[in-house]
């Protein structure tokens, strides 16, 4: 299709993509879409923002085909739509781009492209035709990508293009994109915003479901919210702003930044010198890392994900052995000749919060009192002589539970039918409850509503201030900085940068993130 | 009743039992089809089993071997392992019995003899399973194909001991000599005989209160205890163990230990208490029964029990039949358990969505 084609047929078109009329959907007992209307003008950036559970995924796979509605009605491009499979969704011009990426890794990117439209036995013919119209498409939206390159040597922000590229080559005219940004850098998303501005320029719609308000407010042109299934309120982005809409995800007002007093940070409780440190399939991950971490403060460490700062926080718990280098922790030394594992840094007080919340902190099939036993089945309160015993581990949950607000606070209930929010307190409740000196706390809200947030960050500040060291490792920078009294930046297994939480700001973090910035703060030249 | 109490009773009651109804109608309908009568076929096969204090004791002295290495699979299965390996492990641990029973010191006292020779097959099972369990945990090898190949490895081993050193001089077949009169285990007609009662002869021994104290034992071992505990939780996930300090490397060793110890006790009912000799193939058939019986009794001891029990009345009452009719063999019991297996391991989960939305159906909200 030549441009002008696509630009007569945008024009002919009508002003609105994609309309929903009550749209209704139900999982059983739950009611995912309640009701749901809305209209997305083209050519615009279009933000849906909702807790976890909102309804914001069931009502964009409704558009996908991967759901079908239980009743309303939909039109995209004034016809009606109703797609049971995604193949009908491609054809009617909507293209979507998951969170977590459907690309054959060891694919080149061409290829990768074609994927579902090879067009016949013999792929060189359809091969030789999209190389052109990527081609195309890559200059005409700045998403240059090498075509003869295997997706799994691209970098994450690069295969994003690559998702963007497959949706435009099959036509959409509408993209979704869920989460895009979790993956990238800074730098990466801006990056991003800069190919939706082209994108909307040629008149494609752009919808983004997120969590991060800051990005609605700054790329999006319309913004809807959900809450439980609802679709509570539209807004034109301008005319908004992040607290407003806060209160209108939550359904109450929330306080985005929580206030903390200055750390009294005492002495040194933890300290890592030179660690090497290889994850479980024998990749080195963390190079010459060295840092401290003390009493009463809160040390944050920064970076992309797959930075190595998760094997780190790994050997600190004494999940994975160290290859070089040691840490001295509570008086005592971990070394690659003497390891301590998991058990044994419990017993010196040393606290984890895995970043994995639901393969290593809980066991989905156990009862939320045997998940909140996890670690601890060895204690003398739990067990007499053989015997565990029964009562004291209802009563161990039954406690976490009230000090944490877990609801529902029944220790019988499956652990996976808690949502992630009360999954995370009662984690966070079995690992702080036992006044432990130590506290290694990865991702401690990902995927956790709104008011878990806040309860969770007030959490982790409490125990600083009761003299307690704390690493905190996430990929939220929001929650780094809010967070942090220090902050450690990791990028490809090494140390980047080191600064104090009130000189931090995004950009100069992110360049660390991207290791484009010299300690000496000297821009390194176009690295990126 | 709350929605979760019903699921609950959905899976662990009505399901296996709807499971095994169907198998049974499936194996009515092979019935039909060798032109056997399976309402009558159902009736011998019933009064075969349970009709009588003999056929009764036939019954419960097969599913005390069931129940041995059910209890042996469960156990594996809770720390995420597969033993297959029962056959063999329940074969050398016969070997374990019969050294005790042996060679032991004739004037003892059964209360010491008969322990001793308990622990043997306990022994001799466990250190059966280790070097699978080793192979699995430190080298990797998948524990599925080590011990169905341990299976063999325990056949050659028992035939050249049983040839060349525990044959008796002078005789033909390949069998030990006669247990010690101490190490045999009283048989449960004695018993009753005793008291005054008088009942049927059959093999049913004193090895049954054995199962059933094994079967308490696994219970409270594994959700009582904070061993239990921690093969448990190795068992559904290697992560969360490992993050709790516990090492799944151990688990599996310790945990196949246990598992092959229990099949190490199918000899205790066998050869102590019924054939008082070690004799070829004397396991043969119940380790991989112990697999189905494990499955339809969801790895629950009193689930085992259960299972051990409907497959006690297949062996007895199959038995029966292959007497009683002419176009009947004694194969019929493998087909039977091949259907068992079928719908309560393979096609477990059939009824269930029926099942919920008649029983259990999830309320609309408001």
């Amino acid at each position: 299709m030549s441009e002008s084609k696509i630009a007569k047929k945008l024009m002919s078109e009508s002003k609105i993509a994609i309309e929903l009329i009550n749209v209704d959907k139900h999982f059983g007992a739950v009611h995912a879409n309640d009701k749901v209307n809305l209209s997305v003008e083209s050519g615009t950036i279009h933000g849906i923002v909702g807790e976890n559970g909102a309804g914001k995924s069931t009502l964009m796979s409704i558009l996908y085909g991967f759901y079908q509605a239980d009743s309303g009605q939909i039109k995209v491009f004034d016809k009606d739509f109703r797609a049971t499979s995604s193949r009908q969704s491609i054809e009617a011009g909507i293209g979507m781009v998951h969170q977590h990426f459907m690309l054959v890794d060891n694919f080149t990117v061409l290829e990768n492209v074609i994927l579902g439209s090879e067009g016949g036995a013999l792929i060189s013919q359809s091969l030789a035709k999209a190389r052109i119209e990527l081609t195309r498409l890559a200059k005409e939206y700045g998403l240059e990508v090498e075509l003869d390159i295997a997706v799994e040597e691209l970098s994450v922000g690069m295969q994003q293009r690559v998702e963007i590229l497959k949706g435009l080559y099959k036509g959409a005219r509408v993209l979704i994109l869920d989460e895009p940004t979790g993956v990238l850098t800074p730098q990466e998303s801006d990056e991003l915003f800069r190919i939706f501005d082209a994108l909307k320029k040629q008149g494609v719609t752009i919808i983004l479901i997120t969590h991060k308000l800051r990005e609605i407010m700054n790329i999006t042109d319309h913004v809807s919210v959900m809450r439980a299934g609802k679709m509570v309120a539209h807004r034109e982005t301008s005319k908004t702003n992040p607290e407003e809409l806060a209160e209108l995800m939550i359904g109450r007002k929330v306080l985005l930044n929580i206030e903390k007093s200055k750390a009294k940070s005492g002495k040194a409780l933890l300290t890592a010198k030179n660690l090497e440190i290889y994850n479980e399939q024998g990749l080195k991950r963390v190079t010459e890392v060295s840092f401290q971490a003390h009493s009463g403060e809160i040390l944050g460490i920064a970076g992309v994900t797959g930075n190595g700062q998760g094997s780190l926080l790994k050997a600190l718990a004494g999940i994975l052995p160290l290859s070089k280098g040691s840490i001295k922790i509570m008086g005592k030394t971990i070394t690659p000749e003497s390891h301590l594992n998991p058990k044994q840094l419990r017993e010196l007080g040393v606290a984890h919060v895995p970043e994995d919340r639901q393969k290593m902190g809980m066991i989905a099939d156990f009862s939320a009192s045997e998940t909140a036993l996890l670690g601890y089945h060895n204690d003398k309160e739990i067990n007499q002589g053989v015997w565990l015993k029964r009562s004291s581990v209802k009563a161990n949950c039954e406690s976490l539970m009230q000090a944490f607000d877990v609801r529902p606070n029944n220790p019988n209930l499956m652990s996976s039918n808690f949502s992630g929010g009360n999954q995370q307190k009662l984690i966070l409740a079995r690992e702080f409850e036992r006044d432990p000196e130590v506290l290694i706390i990865g991702q401690p809200t990902r995927g956790v509503d709104i008011g878990a947030i806040e309860f969770i960050r007030k959490r982790i500040i409490e125990m600083r201030d009761a003299g307690k060291a704390i690493i905190l490792i996430s990929v939220e920078l929001e929650e780094i900085m809010s967070l942090s009294d220090r902050i450690i930046v990791m990028c490809d297994g090494e140390i980047t940068g080191t600064v104090d939480a009130k000189d931090a700001n995004e950009a100069t973090l992110g360049m660390m993130m991207a290791n484009a910035l010299q300690p000496q703060d000297e821009p390194k030249g176009a690295k990126l | 009743m709350t929605r979760d109490k019903r699921l609950s009773w959905i899976n662990g009651l009505l399901l296996p039992l709807f499971n095994v109804l169907t198998a049974f109608i499936a194996t009515g309908i092979v019935f039909l089809f060798i032109g056997v009568d399976p309402i009558e076929a159902t009736k011998i096969l019933l009064y075969g089993a349970l009709g009588y204090d003999e056929g009764l004791g036939y019954t419960l002295y097969y599913a005390t071997n069931f129940v041995f290495t059910g209890l042996a699979v469960a156990v594996a299965f809770h720390a995420g392992l597969f033993n297959i390996g029962g056959e063999g492990q329940a074969y050398v641990g016969g070997l374990g019995i019969a050294l005790v029973a042996l060679y032991i010191n004739p004037a003892m006292s059964a209360w010491i003899v008969i322990p001793l020779a308990i622990s043997g097959g306990l022994l001799f099972g466990a250190l059966w399973a280790i070097i699978p369990a080793y192979l699995q945990a430190y080298r990797g090898s998948h524990i599925v194909i080590t011990t169905i190949m341990f299976n063999f490895l325990a056949s050659a081993l028992m035939v050249y001991v049983l040839v060349n050193i525990l044959r008796e001089v002078g005789e033909m077949s390949p069998e030990s000599g006669d247990f010690i009169k101490v190490s045999w285990l009283p048989f449960v007609h004695d018993i009753f005989a005793s008291f005054g009662y008088k009942i049927a002869r059959s093999p049913l021994n004193l090895s049954i209160l054995v199962a059933l104290f094994f079967s308490a034992a696994v219970w409270f071992f594994l959700w009582h205890t904070r061993w239990g505990f921690a093969i448990r939780a190795a068992g559904k996930s290697n992560e969360a163990a490992i993050y709790s300090g516990i090492n799944p490397k151990k688990i599996i060793v310790v945990t196949m230990c246990i598992s092959g110890a229990l099949a190490g006790l199918v000899g205790i009912n066998e050869l102590m208490g019924v054939q008082h000799r070690l004799f070829l193939n004397f396991n043969y058939g119940y380790g991989f029964g112990g697999i189905a019986v494990a499955l339809m009794g969801r790895n629950h001891p009193i689930g085992i029990l259960i299972a051990a029990f409907l497959f006690g009345i297949l062996y007895q009452g199959g038995a029966e039949l292959d007497f009683e009719l002419q176009n009947v063999s004694r194969d019929i019991v493998v087909v039977m358990q091949g259907l068992v297996i079928l719908f309560c391991g393979g096609l477990e989960y059939l009824y269930r969505p029926v099942l919920i939305r008649f029983l259990a159906p999830i309320k609309e909200s408001k």
